[in-house]
């Protein structure tokens, strides 16, 4: 069967280099003078490192995102042990709320935390009326900001994973310590962090690896403080490209570095003990002040992290210009909603996003597919090579990838692979497509590890062909998996922001350009608006996801 | 020309070497057993037979037709797998559909050979089942019909009944033999439980370390094993050093410190020591049952002492070690001796002779 698969697999991983590899590649090679007036130079990297600006944003995307991990896993970890291990009114329903931050877009969330916590905000002018105060009590600026909504959004991979190792402990493990005289304290330190560390190890590269793409936290609460992305795209918009891509270049390589940690962590996960025991029983809170505390906590736990969303909802029905000076806003109408679905102004980057999201997710659901497949079946070099394609664009900050494709795709250089894009209608999905190509590649590849290789031999003994095979018991099987890559990859790109504030056109503006551009209009209603829009057609995703995880 | 042959079948993984020159011959209607422990080849020589993998070297022909460059959609065997890999995304009766889409029947004629199918397996009106729904026994039934439903050439069984627990498993290995003689059809099953392999095979071969031990009726292997893997391999027995004598068929023990002048006992021999000279070193492979708790003054006894008394109902063995330093196993009556207790052992008259190997090689320090 091996002859026959080497061609389509030398033509898809041409595809995905071309896609993927080449415009990283053309960014380092313009990076270091490629086309440019003075030759093959390093003058481009000798001039950012000395200026301060440029390694101080360097410095701040790092410790950035250190804090940000350390943040997320003091929320995470003990909400997952308080979910994992005890019992108490609710538990369910507020064990799926705790994770629900990880299906709001990035920007969504960013704006319904301007919105509850900025200076205008409900947060703040409660407490500014309350307190009697002439300013604002905050402002929603700087590194804390930023670090609030990293903690915010990304303490849910803490808490997945966490509960996730914990589900999968077996109980014996703790019940032969405690037989062996340890305390809980010694149990929990010698037995039951050690065997989670490869849980914590992944969720903490997770978090270093998106705080570190992050961009809209920095880009709306920054201000002067700039980070690689902000700095990467800040240089874009000024013109500086040859600043930019080395920037780039330098971003992308701090990023390979985490995906080589990520990759070595992920190998050593296998350190388990083989033999799956029986989770730990949920202890049950019993004292009726143990079970109210806990109720009480969980229940405040829900507002709070419901809080974004609800205002969302909220402001979506102030319309435009309506609301002042006013603790609470005096008008709410669906004046906003109305004008989102008729006027073509207001309607236009709903569509535009909608067939941009749709044909992106087409095409990577394709392509991941049958380099998924073509990886699973050939586990040479080659299908080591499609697999490592795949998972590239996942480990690159968005931000490095917009710059590469703008850079790549801006010279008409046919004979070479470029073509110019930038300025049409294509250069959006194929960005998205790029995005989505891990989630949809990734999604299928583990549906394929799972699935009974008994079952393709037996539809070939039963004189299936390989058509036959593919249609009636590959890919029926693997719909859930792919469903729910489809899923993920759809909302990326549906409320994709990092790479379309370097890419898009006015007649191509998706949502999240529209988003900024009311902000900036002060039109907060119709900013909340598309907000929840997408934080609508998330949770639907997400809900897909679920069930395809649950198979 | 037997219905299937394997012709000298090569196969390697990397640099392991997991089949070597490997044929057999298969009548048609017959049941073949490929007996061995894992890693033997066992699974790899019917894979080979399927078309899953491709044999380096060697050739299969069925019904005289060269059959080894074909893909296995084009062979027209059925398999049953060792986890029955039934579709899980199709009904009981979709299953067994599956593989009759290529006849181009209608409607009518597809449900009624799947049917018929499924009364084989005795599992009538199993058709809207989900696969998730039913037992264990009865999921490896559909997977029989389902390798059936076509009315294949060859029928592939890998490990068909590993999969069910024990108190299952008898009874579905009937059931799987009752099937499988009434279509009469020309099978080849892949096992490591030696009861298994006699019961369903007309024939069984043993294979160990992708080499063909022995291929033969069950009585054959058991009474005649040809290699001392063989014989240990298959049922229980003893292997004790001793040393070859004059006329044919007789060895000696070693002479014990203990025993004042050796024993000699008479004995088969296989194959394998043909042309050895008297006085070469041999093992002796000796079945509890061919051996017997005696009284001190037959010449041909052994003294040892009971170490180890195992009773398992209708019958009891007993572990002896020997003045010798060896140990041989005794089938008894369960009050023929206690643990402790000093006895002589010799040959028994009934069960299989005592049997003369050649001595396995020391192995490497």
């Amino acid at each position: 069967m091996r002859r026959s698969t080497l061609l389509p697999a030398l033509a898809i991983a041409a595809l995905l280099a071309w896609l993927v590899g080449y415009p990283l590649l053309m960014t380092l090679l313009e990076a270091l003078g490629l086309g440019g007036p003075q030759g093959w130079t390093l003058a481009g990297f000798a001039e950012f490192f000395h200026r301060r600006d440029e390694w101080m944003a360097l410095w701040r995307s790092l410790w950035i995102s250190a804090a940000s991990v350390l943040l997320a896993a003091l929320v995470g970890v003990p909400l997952a042990f308080l979910f994992e291990r005890t019992d108490f009114p609710g538990r369910r329903l507020l064990g799926a709320i705790v994770a629900l931050p990880v299906a709001l877009p990035p920007l969504v969330g960013v704006i319904a935390f301007l919105f509850l916590y900025g200076e205008s905000g409900f947060a703040s002018r409660a407490v500014q009326s309350l307190l009697g105060l002439s300013a604002p009590p905050w402002r929603l600026v700087g590194p804390g900001a930023i670090l609030l909504v990293h903690a915010y959004s990304m303490y849910v991979y803490f808490y997945l994973f966490t509960r996730a190792g914990l589900a999968r402990l077996d109980a014996a493990l703790l019940e032969a310590a405690a037989s062996l005289g340890a305390s809980r304290a010694r149990t929990l330190f010698r037995v039951t962090l050690p065997l989670l560390r490869p849980a914590l190890a992944g969720a903490a590269l997770l978090t270093f690896m998106t705080a570190l793409a992050s961009f809209s936290a920095p880009y709306l609460f920054g201000g002067g403080f700039r980070v690689m992305t902000t700095q990467i795209v800040a240089s874009k918009l000024n013109g500086e490209l040859a600043l930019a891509q080395v920037e780039t270049v330098m971003l992308a390589g701090l990023a390979l570095l985490g995906l080589g940690a990520m990759r070595r962590a992920d190998r050593a996960v296998s350190v388990g003990t083989g033999v799956r025991g029986i989770a730990p029983a949920r202890k049950r809170l019993r004292g009726p002040l143990a079970r109210g505390a806990a109720g009480l906590f969980g229940w405040l736990l829900a507002i709070l992290l419901l809080l974004p969303h609800a205002v969302l909802l909220l402001v979506s029905l102030v319309p435009a210009f309506t609301w002042t000076a006013e603790p609470f806003p005096p008008v709410l109408n669906l004046e906003n909603w109305k004008s989102l679905f008729t006027t073509p102004e207001h309607l236009r980057p709903v569509v535009n996003s909608l067939w941009m999201a749709v044909a992106a997710t087409l095409l990577a659901v394709a392509l991941g597919f049958a380099a998924a497949r073509l990886a699973a079946i050939r586990r040479d070099r080659v299908g080591g090579m499609l697999e490592g394609l795949i998972v590239v664009p996942w480990a690159v900050p968005g931000t490095v990838f917009a710059v590469a494709l703008a850079t790549t795709f801006s010279a008409n250089q046919p004979w070479i692979g470029r073509f110019v894009l930038i300025g049409t209608p294509w250069i959006l999905p194929l960005a998205y497509l790029v995005r989505d190509l891990p989630l949809t590649g990734r999604a299928a590849l583990a549906g394929l590890r799972q699935l009974d290789p008994a079952l393709e031999e037996a539809a070939a003994s039963l004189g299936a062909d390989r058509r036959r095979r593919l249609l009636r018991v590959t890919l029926p099987l693997l719909r859930p998996a792919l469903a729910a890559g489809a899923g993920l990859a759809f909302i990326t790109a549906l409320g994709d922001f990092i790479v379309s504030i370097v890419l898009y056109t006015f007649d191509t503006r998706p949502i999240s350009i529209e988003i900024l551009s009311s902000l900036r209009l002060q039109d907060l209603g119709m900013a909340a608006a598309y907000g929840v829009l997408l934080m609508t057609a998330s949770a639907a995703a997400f809900l897909l996801w679920g069930e395809g995880e649950a198979r | 020309m037997p219905f299937l042959v394997l012709d000298g079948l090569d196969k390697s993984f990397g640099t392991a070497s997991v089949l070597r020159g490997l044929s057999l011959n298969v009548e048609k209607g017959e049941v073949l057993a490929l007996l061995g422990p894992s890693g033997s080849g066992k699974t790899t020589a019917l894979r080979l037979v399927a078309g899953f993998e491709r044999a380096d070297k060697g050739r299969i022909l069925v019904d005289g037709a060269d059959v080894t460059g074909l893909p296995p959609e084009r062979r027209h065997f059925g398999m049953v797998f060792q986890h029955y890999a039934l579709f899980p995304h199709l009904t009981v009766g979709e299953n067994v559909a599956f593989g009759l889409a290529n006849r181009k029947e209608g409607k009518a004629e597809t449900a009624r050979r799947v049917d018929e199918a499924l009364a084989l397996v005795d599992l009538p009106g199993f058709a809207a089942r989900r696969v998730g729904e039913i037992s264990g026994g009865q999921q490896q039934r559909v997977a029989l019909a389902r390798a059936l439903a076509p009315e294949p050439r060859v029928l592939l069984l890998d490990e068909p009944l590993s999969n069910l627990d024990p108190t299952l498993r008898e009874r579905t290995r009937r059931e799987l033999k009752a099937a499988v003689r009434r279509v009469g059809i020309t099978t080849v099953l892949v096992t490591h439980e030696q009861e298994e392999a006699f019961d369903l095979g007309d024939r069984v071969a043993v294979l160990q370390g992708g080499v063909l031990h022995q291929v033969g009726s069950p009585e054959d292997l058991y009474e005649r094993p040809a290699t001392r893997f063989v014989a240990t391999f298959v049922g229980r027995a003893s292997a004790l050093p001793g040393v070859l004598e004059g006329d044919g068929a007789v060895w000696v023990p070693h002479p014990a410190a203990a025993s004042a002048s050796p024993v000699r006992w008479s004995a088969d021999r296989a194959p394998e020591v043909e042309g050895m000279a008297p006085g070469e070193p041999v093992d002796l492979v000796v079945r509890p049952e061919s051996m017997a708790f005696v009284s001190g003054n037959d010449p041909r006894s052994l003294a040892g002492r009971v170490t180890e008394r195992r009773y398992a109902g209708p019958v009891t063995y007993y572990q002896v070690a020997l003045s010798a330093g060896r140990e041989v196993e005794v089938l008894a009556p369960p009050s023929a001796a206690a643990v402790g207790d000093t006895v002589r052992v010799a040959p028994a008259s009934q069960g299989p002779a005592p049997r003369i190997f050649r001595t396995l090689p020391l192995p490497a320090a």
